[in-house]
């Protein structure tokens, strides 16, 4: 049996959907097998991160209503064998499905799949009901931003007063480490003080990551970005490995300069 | 030592200044108070007149809820219910209740002798945490989340969302945190919230000590919980041997 991961965050716009293509393909890159799972039906994306869109012939609100089995709606990744995806539907509204058929759907491809990823809608009504339905586990993601972190607040409340979400996982999404540095942003203390939950991962904010997003081709394929390596770090924590915190500070500052003053160091 | 913290001002009041009687609205009703000093009868004079004449725009309309106070007066049942009979004479007056300063003091204190109810956790964005009494809260309240209670808060963690204490109109209650950093404070009716300025607050967070906000003069102000001894004699000051 395997493990369904949530990643949700409430606010719109901090990364969710690229993170679980992300971590996803990263699991896939571990050789585990996976599945993702998207649920912002009437406004899917997942497929076109991936670069499946054209692939999609059946989708999510298709398997539950029995229009077509499960097997029929998977789509196969293009550069692993044993990475799927599991479409929405654009044509309809998140009340086309109901928490109870998710649930089903996710318990199916659990018995098949080591790690169901699902990527949630945002917001905190019926799609992301729906999104956590079936769900053992939960991604946070949030961007150190207040507006995302309050709304991450929001989010780790109603999953912890689901009984059957273990206790959620914090990403903080793209960080700018010169601006922490010069206190324009907040810093990953500063969140994890608010937030108090475990922090499952920091990734740099990276232009990489919108030009893989574009060409349909998750940035973790590409091994130089840093985004990159912060996910791969992120898929390996969720497999059980310890793997320590990125150093995002690239030490350029006062200290560095006093080094090449002297004549240490570059 | 006491810090003032700029307070939105407003209670949530408006007042209409008679000679005998004030009326002030209140959230979910109008509070006649009445005069102490006068004579029984020019009072219920008063009462009438204001009725029938001097406030017929206010008093018409809807139905709204009354509270009478009329503070240290001895008034006998009798006179009470003179006073409600007159007020009755207004169909759309309802009293809710009518109080002098003794019994709503009696009322006050015994919300504010209850005991101590611990509880722990975190108040997240978007939750509330009602509680009916005094508590002490073991855990942070985070922007957008709060607490609500009729007796007085201690929280011993961070309290960076709202507090409301002596919610039903306890201008004694006090809200005391570990870390005060409140989005917004209220007690009883008064609301306030911290200063704008990012300085008067950065200047803050290295001092965390301990601190409580209080009532004083429908002000909101803050202070060190070690001072709180001075406010509040009904807790139990300890005075060393």
């Amino acid at each position: 049996m395997g493990e369904a991961i949530v990643v949700t965050s409430g606010k719109g716009g901090v990364g969710k959907t690229t993170t679980t293509a992300n971590i996803g393909t990263a699991l896939a890159l571990l050789g585990k097998k996976v599945c993702l799972v998207d649920t912002d039906i009437g406004l899917r994306n997942l497929d076109v991160v991936m670069g499946l869109e054209n692939r999609i012939i059946y989708d999510i609100c298709d398997v539950a209503d029995g229009r077509c089995r499960l097997h029929q709606a998977l789509v196969k990744d293009k550069r692993f064998e044993e990475l799927y995806m599991l479409p929405a539907a654009q044509t309809k509204d998140k009340n086309a499905v109901s928490p109870d058929q998710i649930r089903d759907i996710i318990l199916e491809l659990k018995s098949e799949f080591q790690y169901v990823l699902i990527d949630c809608p945002a917001g905190i009504e019926q799609g992301f009901k729906n999104a956590i339905a079936g769900a053992d586990q939960a991604i946070v993601v949030t961007t150190p931003e207040n507006a995302a972190v309050r709304d991450a607040d929001r989010v780790i409340g109603l999953l912890e007063s689901s009984e059957h979400v273990a206790s959620p996982k914090l990403i903080v999404n793209r960080i700018r480490p010169n601006m922490v540095r010069a206190g324009e942003m907040l810093d990953v203390d500063e969140v994890l003080q608010v937030l108090n939950i475990d922090l499952l991962g920091i990734v740099p904010d990276d232009e990489m990551v919108i030009k893989a997003a574009n060409t349909g081709e998750p940035t973790v394929m590409n091994p130089d970005s840093k985004a990159s390596i912060a996910y791969r770090n992120i898929a390996r924590r969720i497999q059980g490995d310890t793997v320590p915190l990125m150093q995002l500070d690239e030490k350029k500052g006062r200290f560095s300069l006093f080094r090449r003053l002297f004549g240490v160091g570059k | 030592m006491s810090r003032k913290i700029q307070t939105k001002g407003e209670r949530e009041e408006m007042s209409i200044k008679r000679n005998l009687i004030t009326i002030k609205g209140v959230k979910d009703g109008l509070v006649f108070r009445l005069d102490e000093q006068c004579d029984f009868d020019e009072l219920l004079a008063e009462i009438r007149e204001m009725l029938e004449n001097s406030h017929q725009a206010i008093l018409s309309g809807p139905l709204v809820s009354i509270d009478v106070r009329y503070g240290s007066r001895e008034l006998q049942d009798e006179q009470k219910l003179q006073i409600l009979d007159a007020l009755r004479s207004k169909r759309n007056l309802l009293v809710r209740s009518i109080e002098g300063s003794k019994s709503a003091e009696l009322r006050e204190n015994a919300v504010l002798r209850t005991p101590v109810t611990t509880m722990s956790g975190m108040v997240r964005s978007g939750q509330v945490l009602h509680h009916d009494g005094n508590l002490l809260f073991l855990g942070d309240v985070n922007p957008g989340g709060s607490i609500v209670c009729t007796g007085d808060i201690y929280i011993l963690g961070a309290l960076r969302g709202m507090a409301h204490a002596g919610s039903e109109g306890s201008e004694r209650a006090i809200v005391g945190a570990s870390y005060l950093e409140p989005t917004q404070l209220r007690i009883a009716e008064v609301i306030s919230r911290p200063p704008d300025s990012s300085e008067e607050r950065s200047s803050h967070p290295q001092e965390t000590q301990m601190e409580f906000a209080y009532l004083k003069d429908g002000q909101m102000q803050i202070d060190k919980m070690a001072n709180i001894a001075r406010l509040r004699r009904d807790l139990n000051v300890f005075k060393g041997v």
